[in-house]
């Protein structure tokens, strides 16, 4: 029954969309209306290319020698192919313990956050249950007001001794309540009756969400699972303040500001700088460091994309 | 139905009723109960405790002592911030960023997905969009690092300007070039993933609409200004509402990226401060007392505008 209603909402939504988009065009028969055809297409190839044009020049410039990157500072294609660069950050260690770092904290806080939302989500999903409503105004109030970064900062370093540990970066974030309510809602959106039968056959209220509820929801779980991760994957405040002293469980983007941005020598505090970077390495280390903290993204991306904005959509249209 | 037959003959009886179908309740939901455990609980440590810890804002908080321990100070941090000469300096550089924010960065996605949505090939459409939403998926710290090797003295943007302008433009160490940069970059970053939430509502639009005015003979910009227009008007005001929200909030983990020793009159922002004063200082309960500043501010800020919103009709946040 749910996939019947999913199904024709879907049609309609397309069907919608592509109604929608010839009546909006409609017939630019005037001249006016071509020349601002042609601008359009124009205009909007050129943003869509400073999107990704930095990305290419990086990418280019990273395989690069640092003769030919100072005497042609224009280059895509460089003529002498040098991997000297990725031979360099891969041998030493720091960059590779980063990266798996990175990949820990992705998962291990994914699954955490998943676990965190769902069981919470599914449990508030039940208008039976007593005293849910002041759990959601708890959960809603937090969303509007927050004790600020000072208070967060004294909870999880001083309250709960978590500095310098993984849990500083796992724990914190553990529930966004926006995604929380929103799988809530997918959640109140599942027929009653597969529930009840199942709790009839004897499952409990754990058994209806692991064999009913669930894998009924794996797009959405899908969708909040890639949200979640790429915060993680792209997160460095969490781990620059709460891990300073425990260099060996710093993720990529920790590493990244302290090799790039701290030791940008010309701009940069000297005082802040970092006694093992003093040499600023060579530009073409820097891109190529880059380059392997983007990637994992850039590979995903596109197989991705449409789970990510039907996200927003879900979000846009229940909020 | 029978309760109400059986109508229980005193208080101590309806009390003695209720608690029975409160224990019989919680029994019959007791493995939902435990479900919520933990994300109760995550919710009064990470997001109440901290709001508890407010209270340092009005102590001589000393993170030996705790806060049961730490001295009583009341309004003194605040009389404090504000006979600080520069005070001034902070308010203005974090009005500054978030009226230019307003003024260049929110108009960015709407205009994009209004010449998104007059595209004529849907499926050149969906490339473009493929490439505008990828910079919303990198890191801050990313785009920081680009910026600083294309934009820094031997970067690319930096060759380029200097041969056709002549000068050299210094954009990572100079007061004035900070706010455009940041600038330019959330509008790099967010513009793309933005337009999302406009074209959404754009689809909602009855194309019939769209025929009668042809009909009326509507050019297309007039059925722009017309039909498309009002159709995202809510949406606009929606996002405005949630922008004022955050009228003060000029993103720390942005700026103290870009911010350093050449650009500090006009970096240091509210939020910059905050993170300055607590965290590289260990001021905790003097920035924790200009962080609850800024949070009461937007508080109003969201209910006020929401409020203006309700007087022009719109049905805006809640």
């Amino acid at each position: 029954m749910n996939k019947n209603v999913k199904k024709s909402s879907e049609a309609n939504g397309k069907k919608k969309i592509s109604m929608g988009s010839s009546g909006a065009v409609g017939q630019g028969n005037t001249l006016a209306g071509r020349f601002f055809d042609v601008f359009n297409y124009v205009f909007l190839s050129l943003v869509a290319l400073t999107t990704i044009a930095p990305f290419i020049y990086i990418i280019g410039a990273s395989f690069a020698t640092e003769l030919e990157l100072a005497q042609r500072p224009l280059l895509i294609i460089p003529h002498d192919i040098s991997f000297n660069a990725y031979e360099y950050i891969f041998s030493t260690n720091k960059i590779v313990s980063g990266f798996k770092n990175s990949i820990f904290i992705t998962v291990a806080g994914t699954l955490i956050n998943l676990f965190f939302t769902v069981t919470m989500a599914y449990a508030i999903s039940k208008p039976r249950l007593r005293g849910r409503n002041f759990v959601l105004n708890m959960v809603i109030f937090s969303m509007f007001f927050g004790g600020g970064m000072i208070p967060s900062y004294i909870v999880v370093a001083n309250m709960l001794n978590m500095k310098n540990t993984f849990w500083s970066v796992l724990l914190p974030g553990a529930i966004s309540a926006y995604n929380m309510m929103i799988v809530k809602n997918f959640f109140q959106g599942i027929p009653q009756e597969l529930e009840e039968s199942a709790s009839m056959d004897g499952c409990t209220d754990i058994g209806v969400l692991w064999k009913i509820v669930l894998p009924l929801s794996l797009p959405v779980l899908a969708t909040f699972g890639l949200f979640y991760a790429v915060g993680h994957w792209n997160a460095y405040f969490g781990a620059m303040i709460y891990m300073p002293g425990a260099r060996e469980k710093w993720p990529l983007q920790v590493l990244l500001r302290e090799i790039i941005i701290l030791s940008n020598a010309t701009v940069a505090d000297s005082s802040v700088l970092d006694p093992e970077f003093v040499q600023p390495p060579e530009q073409s280390v820097k891109m190529a460091v880059i380059v392997v903290s983007t990637i994992p993204i850039m590979c995903v991306y596109p197989f991705l994309q449409k789970y990510f904005v039907k996200g927003v959509m879900v979000g846009a249209l229940k909020g | 139905m029978s309760d109400k037959v059986h109508a229980p003959k005193s208080i101590h009886d309806a009390r003695k009723e209720y608690l029975r179908r409160l224990t019989a309740d919680i029994l019959r939901d007791r493995w939902l109960y435990m479900l919520l455990i933990p994300g109760f609980l995550y919710f009064v440590v990470f997001k109440y405790l901290p709001m508890w810890g407010i209270v340092i804002s009005f102590q001589n908080y000393v993170p030996y002592s705790g806060i049961a321990g730490s001295e009583w100070l009341g309004l003194q941090w605040f009389a404090y911030f504000f006979q600080f000469p520069s005070w001034t300096r902070y308010l203005k550089n974090t009005l500054l960023l978030s009226f230019m924010n307003l003024i260049f960065y929110f108009p960015a996605p709407i205009i994009l997905a209004l010449m998104l949505n007059e595209m004529r090939s849907l499926r050149y459409k969906k490339i473009l969009q493929t490439f505008l939403y990828v910079p919303h998926f990198i890191s801050i710290v990313i785009v920081v690092s680009i910026t600083m090797i294309l934009f820094g003295p031997t970067g690319i943007i930096f060759k380029l300007t200097e041969n056709l302008l002549g000068t050299q433009i210094n954009y990572l160490g100079s007061p004035t070039a900070f706010r455009w940069m940041i600038i330019g970059q959330s509008i790099w970053k967010e513009t793309g993933w933005g337009t999302i939430i406009f074209l959404a509502a754009l689809t909602n639009v009855d194309t019939q609409l769209y025929e009668a005015a042809m009909v009326d003979g509507a050019g297309r910009f007039r059925r722009l200004w017309h039909i498309t227009l009002p159709a995202i008007r809510s949406t606009i005001v929606l996002m405005l509402i949630l922008r004022m929200g955050s009228m003060l909030d000029t993103g720390h983990d942005h700026l103290i990226l870009m911010a350093n020793s050449l650009n500090r009159s006009t970096s240091q922002t509210l939020d910059v401060f905050v993170y300055q004063q607590g965290l590289q200082e260990g001021q905790f309960s003097y920035a924790s007392a200009i962080g609850l500043m800024k949070s009461v501010v937007s508080i109003i800020l969201v209910v006020s505008s929401n409020k203006i919103a309700h007087a022009l009709g719109e049905s805006g946040l809640y």
